[in-house]
């Protein structure tokens, strides 16, 4: 049987995360907390956090707030400041090759690169979300109206991917050939990004807020519905013509948040009342790993082993379940 | 038709209209300034028109986002929907939020926000949409644009502002405008913006268990019927007063030299009505004619109901709830009232009469 150390944070956790093997929770005041060996809290933004994302290139979290700034949290838990833009919120930020990051505000997407100027990108609509291309220097934009594509080292003009409806988070896939985005609408939309041929993602009853990619990107799996969704990205063609995996079917509940572990065929789903379950691809076998609690888990991650998952809770419960027992 | 309840974890929203000078950076100031025990997040187009300093002040770009099956009335604030989301994640940081918006803003985007999107209406409740009206400039507006009218017509409560720059004639012109556009509005005369804040904030007018309880047309309806309401045969209801009253009355015979108002009110009232035929119609009717309706709120005596159902909508959304039994001495009156564009008010009668419960003749 799992077992959990369980903290309470009283604070809405917006992302949790592993900073190398030590559980870190980002909170929307603003603050990082480090339950491991007597709680460490760094305080990163004034008035509030609003979002934490891990970076995937680099060992660190980044962080953007209320207060204009993006901050970057190392390994060691040593953080500095990477931008600041003013007065205006940080929407979303994301990491890329080489120490970039990418941040939104507004209608502008900045990059910010080691030993260069920030970089301001203006576009005509709001910059919902984004996400650096595994390889290159390639940055994608999620907006109104679809996603572009650029090239932030260059001026270079932005390819652009069209689907009709607001797009507001994206990603790409693990081996750069596919483009995802989450809606407004109870959808994911796709693109493979060679020919731009589309991928209509649908039947979800409610918005798609989390997602993880699978161990060697062959499934994506999604929040949004009674059971967690598993678009197969492994053939050429992506999810199209196939059937979704669907897995952790509960028949009085949600699905809000979705991790999938870092090596296994195998994710962990939190729902709205709390309950995460530990769900294998080939069986379906369930595993209970938390019965439940206050409030939707938001946020989930795994360590790099894959034997520890760290999870938040909107209510801020929070805590580590360490699956080995 | 979904059945909503507020619960005290849904923060209440209000929505400030009005054209550019009419008056909302010097509510929102006072809003921000008064001393009156509560904490406002205010989300602003602009930081630079509010002078104070307020962490809880978010600058926001009007962002309209219509989803993909192109109806107007899945139309949403985008921006709106991200703003939200963020301050709300805090609970106990304010206790209500200011949406302003750009003098240009089409209402109704942003108040659908408030019904459309999921998690927005999870964590907030729309509580009024104020319009203010700057009294010395409405005719000028009236003929430039559409936005004016509809602020006013989509308005909840309608402060009627800068009256000292007008003539008691004058002003007494504007208001009877207004009311042509809106008669179910509350009114406020003010100068400098200076109304009582409780009079504009926590109003719950989209609260369904107060539908109408502010409504001054709907309130002086009890007593001033209309010749031209459908009434049944057994319709025992007060018919004397048909002369009174009449600047609420929906036949556009407004104040003659304004012919730029292209809204109009249709109020419906009939006796006790059979749910089987109305919950059919009134969703095919906001269904064909959403886009037409801006507002619609009513009282319905469904038979055999000892509770007054009340229902209101905006373009085609709709939702409806019991609200309270009907009182013993209450008469058992339905009434409904639209405002909007190009309804026909003879197919809206025809089509409410068709609803009653019992088999009458349309009056």
């Amino acid at each position: 049987m799992p077992s959990i150390a369980a903290y309470d944070f009283g604070e809405f956790v917006e992302t949790a995360c592993f900073l190398k093997d030590q559980p870190a929770f980002a909170l929307a005041d603003g603050t990082l907390r480090l339950p491991a060996g007597g709680e460490t809290v760094l305080a990163l933004h004034e008035g509030g956090l609003l979002c934490a994302t891990p970076d995937p290139f680099g060992k660190r979290l980044l962080t953007g707030g209320e207060d204009g700034r993006v901050v970057s949290v190392a390994a060691d838990a040593s953080f500095e400041e990477v931008a600041s833009i003013g007065r205006k919120w940080v929407s979303a930020v994301a990491g890329g090759p080489q120490g970039a990051v990418g941040l939104a505000s507004g209608r502008s997407a900045y990059v910010h690169r080691p030993k260069s100027e920030l970089k301001e990108i203006r576009h005509e609509r709001t910059v919902e979300g984004l996400a650096f291309a595994p390889k290159g220097l390639r940055l994608a934009i999620a907006r109104y109206d679809g996603a572009s594509l650029y090239f932030p080292a260059t001026d270079a003009e932005p390819v652009s991917l069209e689907w009709k409806g607001a797009h507001l988070d994206v990603a790409f896939s693990p081996d750069g050939r596919f483009l995802v985005t989450t809606m407004q609408e109870n959808a994911l939309h796709g693109w493979r990004i060679d020919d731009g041929r589309h991928m209509k993602m649908t039947g979800y009853p409610s918005k798609v807020k989390d997602w993880s990619w699978s161990a060697k990107g062959k499934y994506l799996a999604t929040s949004g519905a009674p059971a967690a969704i598993l678009w197969p990205f492994s053939g050429k063609d992506g999810p199209m013509g196939k059937a979704p995996l669907e897995l952790g079917t509960r028949g009085d509940t949600m699905v809000t948040a979705v991790a999938c572990h870092p090596a296994e065929d195998m994710l962990a789903i939190g729902y709205q009342d709390g309950m995460i379950l530990a769900v294998r691809f080939l069986d379906s076998k369930e595993a209970l790993l938390r019965r439940g609690g206050g409030g939707p888990v938001q946020t989930m991650a795994w360590d790099e082993g894959g034997r520890l998952l760290a999870f938040g809770a909107e209510t801020g419960e929070a805590g580590v379940i360490d699956i080995a027992g | 038709m979904s059945e909503t309840a507020n619960t005290a974890e849904q923060i209440p929203v209000t929505v400030l209209t009005g054209y550019l000078g009419s008056g909302k950076t010097t509510l929102l100031n006072r809003i921000l300034s008064e001393d009156h025990g509560r904490k406002y997040a205010v989300i602003v187009n602009e930081f630079g028109e509010i002078g104070i300093d307020n962490d809880l002040i978010v600058e926001s770009d009007e962002e309209i986002y219509e989803m993909n099956n192109g109806c107007v009335c899945c139309t949403v604030r985008g921006d709106l929907v991200r703003v939200v989301q963020g301050l709300t994640r805090r609970r106990g940081r304010f206790d209500a939020i200011v949406v302003e918006t750009t003098g240009l803003a089409d209402p109704v985007p942003v108040a659908q926000t408030f019904f459309m999107d999921e998690d927005v209406r999870a964590k907030t409740a729309l509580d009024a949409v104020v319009a203010l009206v700057d009294a010395k400039h409405l005719p000028q507006r009236l003929k430039d644009s559409r936005e004016a009218e509809d602020q006013i017509a989509f308005a909840d409560v309608v402060l009627l502002n800068k009256t000292d720059l007008v003539t008691p004639e004058e002003l007494a012109i504007v208001e009877a405008t207004v009311r042509t556009i809106n008669p179910h509005a509350v009114i406020h005369r003010t100068e400098r913006a200076g109304v009582d804040l409780g009079k504009i904030l926590g109003q719950r007018a989209f609260d369904l268990t107060r539908v109408l309880d502010n409504d001054p047309a709907f309130l002086e309806d009890v007593h001033h019927s209309h010749e031209d309401h459908v009434c049944g045969p057994d319709c025992d209801h007060d018919h004397h007063h048909h002369h009174h009253g009449h600047e609420h009355h929906h036949h556009d015979h407004g104040p003659a030299e304004i012919h730029d108002v292209t809204v109009k009110s249709i109020s419906l009232r009939g006796g006790e009505i059979d749910p089987k035929k109305f919950f059919p119609w009134i969703q095919a009717l906001t269904q064909e004619q959403g886009p037409n309706i801006l507002r619609l709120k009513g009282i319905i005596a469904i038979a055999d109901d000892p509770d007054r159902y009340v229902v209101q909508g905006v373009h085609m959304i709709i939702e409806g709830d019991h609200q309270r039994a009907w009182k013993p001495d209450e008469p058992r009156v339905s009434r409904l009232v639209f405002i909007g564009r190009d309804l026909d008010a003879e197919t809206l009668e025809a089509g409410f009469a068709a609803c009653a419960a019992r088999a009458k003749a349309p009056a």
